[in-house]
């Protein structure tokens, strides 16, 4: 056991545990909070694997920002425990079995697959930005330009559609029905 | 450290977004469990990035990440006009489609 | 000329589209114009082909081919011959008669270029009948006088019983026409071929060997056939109902040609029916008894076309019988002097119905004579050609008719005596009630009475002119050593051979023949000079309600059939078929209404439902991968 393995379980549990916690937490906030441990444990995983570049890049986006918009309308909705709507105990006893038939599926499936490797604990260069840097703007740039594009059309539609109507708002006990 | 390892953390992560979409009612934890699972696929492909050592599967990660950020904010949109109409999060609400 | 003898046909059919297309905007004299000129012109090329006929010609003018398939060849072809040529002069002739008597009959009414378009068309049909040269092309002309006919019946289409005859009358020739496509398509499967030539060839020499029953089943389903189209036994009734046309197609239709139908189809198969002698005895009793049962129908009826009517179904009967001793020359003899005086017979009862206003029953005329001199002697004329009076056409075909039943069967030939004195009888009672005695009918009636226009009298004296000299083309044996008519129609028609009947028993039989006619003429006359007209009981009775056969049918027949298919309709169609077909789109909706519940709208559901699709696919893929 040496000090690959040992990190490797240790952000292995860290893991798994903390997404349990997003799923089963009553409170939304405690939810968003442990999202964003599974994040950096995950963040930690890429480290492992020298991919440095990912590894930073899943932190300033997922865990910086994107969890911060939840924050933000989870906020804004003022949502806590008391008014958390809950699935009947029978929905969610299936909706566990479910999952777990779909995971033990899988297992099964990818027990006998034929893919078999290992991953090598040395360092390997290519997760280094330098080198992602070379293969993104010259074998991928143009869905890198494409990306921009579809950045511009989210956040339009973004835009649009979170607009507030210019028409007054009836009355707010009874959604309009049509 | 033989890939396998790898292949089940990630399925596992994957399940356990899967079990969180079915299980809850708010709208906003179930796009949190699939960034959840969106999550779980990038950490196998930068596995099998290192195992082959080729670098346009972390790519892939990369673009990944633009497009979940591009869903979480339009979803995020829809999900706060539907507040407004509604005043709740809670998807059993939702139910014109039944129309 | 023979070349040209498409162009017989043509006529009348360019006449049906002219008139037929415009008959809202020509005006009617200008249609009775283009109809008459349309069959004059088709007599005149029928002339010319007769006389290149009577020089031998004898050919086949292939069209085009109609039917062309591995096995059946079937070309739209006509045939030249004595006997369509013969016939073809007594259509075009008697219908250009015919078509020039309406254009004055027809004058007041409406619908006046519509008749000349069906009357033209009916005279393309029937001419295509006679002209095909194979069974195919004669059942098209077949089709097409049925579906004349019925357009004329009820060509006074606003009254319900006119149409309802004319619905009796196709029907009728419907039935029989099963017969005769079962008839061809025996001798499709025997033989290979429908066209004359080849089949009779094979017939005579070299065809397959068949049995003789299958001869006698092809040769009864023809005459089947016949039976609808000439109104024999058991389907004769709707020719009197079909009196309920206007004269003049009375007479064409069903005195002169679409009757006489039938009698050319026998003729033209007379290979055939020389191989099949059941099947002529059965034609010979038919005939035989229509012959009779009509007449003695004739005897008590009151109304002057009804009379005519059963005339024309029991002379047809003496036709049939005729062909029924294989004397199928004596048949189209007969048909020939039975074209003209039952023509001129119809055309001068129309006379007398047009100057009576439109009355025809003869218990309100009388004494018509004086005021319609040229109706009534031409009448006259037509009564004592039918009854067989001795010098006109009738005697000379009726008396080789009976001549030839002597030789045969002298049961049939009794049987004909007595039906040629109910002939006579009847048809002097029609023309001693009409035209002699005294008047019966109102004064208005009297005050109207006038003789016809020159159209429609000329015909009628052409006509009497024919029934006088009609018959001497064919005088029997005592007389002349040569049947003009017979050696004509040698070339296409073979007459079952018969024992030749020697001198004195001939002018035996035409002693009696003379005797019967004049014997019973003036017994038709004396009886009826000073009519009473008392209600009739028992046997007459019956016979004025024509022995009750359209109840009969009604009660075997169309009853059961009617409740046969309300029975259908009730349970087969509503209740069986309805019910499977709307069944099916009934349970489609109900499945409808249940899967409609699966769209619950809830969000979670289709993600749930996602969910478990997503597994079952990777399990199957996994345990079949395995």
């Amino acid at each position: 056991m040496d000090v690959f393995e040992i990190l490797f379980w240790l952000l292995t549990v860290m893991a798994i545990s903390c997404a349990l916690g997003v799923i089963l937490s009553r409170n939304p906030i405690n939810s968003v909070l442990f999202l964003i441990a599974t994040f950096f444990s995950i963040s930690g995983h890429y480290i492992l694997m020298n991919a440095q570049f990912l590894a930073i890049v899943n932190i300033i986006v997922y865990a910086g920002a994107i969890m911060v918009l939840f924050l933000f309308v989870i906020m804004l909705m003022n949502l806590n425990a008391d008014v958390e709507p809950q699935k009947s105990r029978l929905v969610q006893l299936a909706a566990i079995v479910s999952g777990g038939i779909l995971f033990l599926v899988i297992l099964a499936a990818l027990r006998d697959s034929a893919v078999r490797g290992s991953i090598d604990k040395n360092a390997t260069d290519i997760g280094l930005i330098k080198n992602l840097g070379k293969t993104l703007f010259t074998k991928f740039v143009l869905p890198f330009e494409i990306s921009s594009v579809l950045f511009l059309s989210a956040m339009i539609g973004a835009m649009v559609i979170g607009k507030r109507e210019a028409a007054p708002v009836t009355d707010n006990k009874n959604p309009k029905q049509n | 450290m033989p890939i396998q390892y790898y292949l089940f953390l990630s399925l596992a992560l994957f399940c356990i977004g899967i079990m969180g979409t079915l299980m809850r009612r708010n709208a906003i934890i179930i796009l949190m469990c699939i960034e959840l699972m969106l999550n779980a696929v990038n950490l196998l492909m930068v596995a099998f990035s290192k195992m082959y050592n080729d670098a346009s599967s972390q790519i892939f990660v990369f673009f990944v990440m633009v497009v979940a950020a591009a869903e979480v904010a339009v979803g995020l949109a829809i999900i706060v006009m539907m507040y407004r109409k509604v005043h709740s999060v809670d998807i059993n609400i939702l139910n014109r489609l039944k129309h | 000329m023979t070349n040209l003898v498409y162009l017989v046909p043509l006529f009348p059919l360019i006449g049906f589209l002219i008139n037929g297309l415009g008959w809202r905007t020509i005006p009617k004299s200008v249609g009775g114009v283009i109809g008459s000129a349309a069959v004059l012109a088709s007599f005149a090329v029928s002339l010319g082909i007769f006389f290149e006929v009577k020089d031998g010609v004898s050919q086949v003018v292939t069209l085009f081919d109609f039917i062309q398939s591995d096995k059946l060849s079937i070309p739209l072809a006509f045939q030249v011959d004595s006997l369509s040529a013969l016939f073809l002069l007594i259509i075009t002739g008697v219908g250009f008669l015919i078509h020039v008597y309406s254009t004055s009959y027809m004058h007041e009414d409406e619908g006046m270029v519509k008749y000349f378009a069906y009357l033209n068309l009916f005279v393309f049909s029937m001419l295509l009948l006679v002209l095909g040269a194979n069974y195919l092309v004669m059942f098209i002309g077949w089709e097409g006088v049925g579906l004349c006919s019925y357009l004329l019946i009820g060509f006074w289409f606003k009254n319900r019983d006119y149409t309802n005859a004319a619905k009796k009358a196709f029907v009728m020739n419907r039935i029989g026409d099963l017969g005769f496509l079962i008839g061809m398509m025996l001798i499709l499967y025997h033989f290979g071929t429908l066209t004359y030539s080849d089949f009779f060839g094979q017939l005579q020499g070299d065809g397959p060997v068949v049995s003789a029953s299958t001869y006698n089943w092809i040769a009864i389903c023809l005459f089947i056939g016949a039976m609808g189209k000439s109104a024999q036994i058991p389907l004769y009734t709707w020719l009197p109902d079909a009196m309920a046309g206007p004269t003049p197609v009375s007479a064409l239709i069903h005195a002169a040609t679409m009757v006489t139908a039938g009698i050319y189809m026998i003729a033209r198969s007379s290979a055939l029916y020389n191989l099949a002698p059941d099947a002529l005895t059965l034609v010979g009793w038919i005939g035989c008894a229509t012959a009779l049962l009509a007449a003695t129908i004739a005897i008590k009826q009151y109304d002057i076309k009804k009379v005519l009517a059963y005339s024309t179904v029991s002379q047809l009967g003496f036709m049939f019988m005729a062909l029924g001793m294989g004397a199928y020359t004596t048949a189209v003899f007969h048909v020939m002097t039975h074209a003209f005086f039952k023509a001129l017979l119809f055309l001068g009862s129309g006379s007398v119905i047009h100057a009576m206003g439109g009355e025809q029953d003869i218990r309100k005329m009388g004494n018509l004579g004086p005021k319609m001199r040229v109706t009534q002697v031409t009448f006259l004329i037509g009564c004592l050609a039918i009854a067989g009076i001795p010098g006109l056409s009738g005697f000379f075909s009726k008396d080789e008719i009976l001549a030839s039943a002597w030789s045969h069967n002298k049961a049939i030939y009794w049987l004909g005596v007595i039906g040629a004195m109910m002939t006579a009888f009847y048809m002097f009672r029609l023309y001693t009630l009409t035209f002699t005695g005294k008047f019966r009918g109102t004064h208005e009636q009297e005050h109207h009475l006038h003789e016809s226009p020159a159209a429609m009298t000329i015909p009628l004296v052409i006509l009497a002119i024919l029934s006088i000299i009609g018959g001497y083309v064919g005088l029997p044996p005592v007389i002349s050593e040569h049947h003009t008519l017979n050696e004509f129609l040698t070339s296409s028609v073979t007459n079952l051979g018969h024992h030749v009947i020697d001198h004195s028993t001939e002018w035996m039989l035409l002693g009696i023949s003379t005797a019967v006619a004049v014997i019973f003429s003036i017994l038709g006359y004396m009886a009826n000079r000073k009519p009473a007209f008392a209600v009739n009981t028992g046997i007459a009775k019956a016979m004025e309600e024509k022995w009750y056969i359209d109840e009969l049918y009604d009660a075997v027949i169309v009853r059961p059939l009617r409740s046969l298919s309300l029975m259908m309709d009730r349970y087969a169609e509503r209740m069986g078929i309805d019910a499977v077909v709307n069944g099916v789109g009934k349970g489609v909706r109900w499945g409808g209404d249940r899967v409609r519940l699966l769209q619950s709208g809830q969000v979670g559901f289709y993600i749930f439902i996602l969910v478990i699709g997503m597994t079952v696919l990777f399990a199957v893929s996994f345990i079949w991968n395995n």
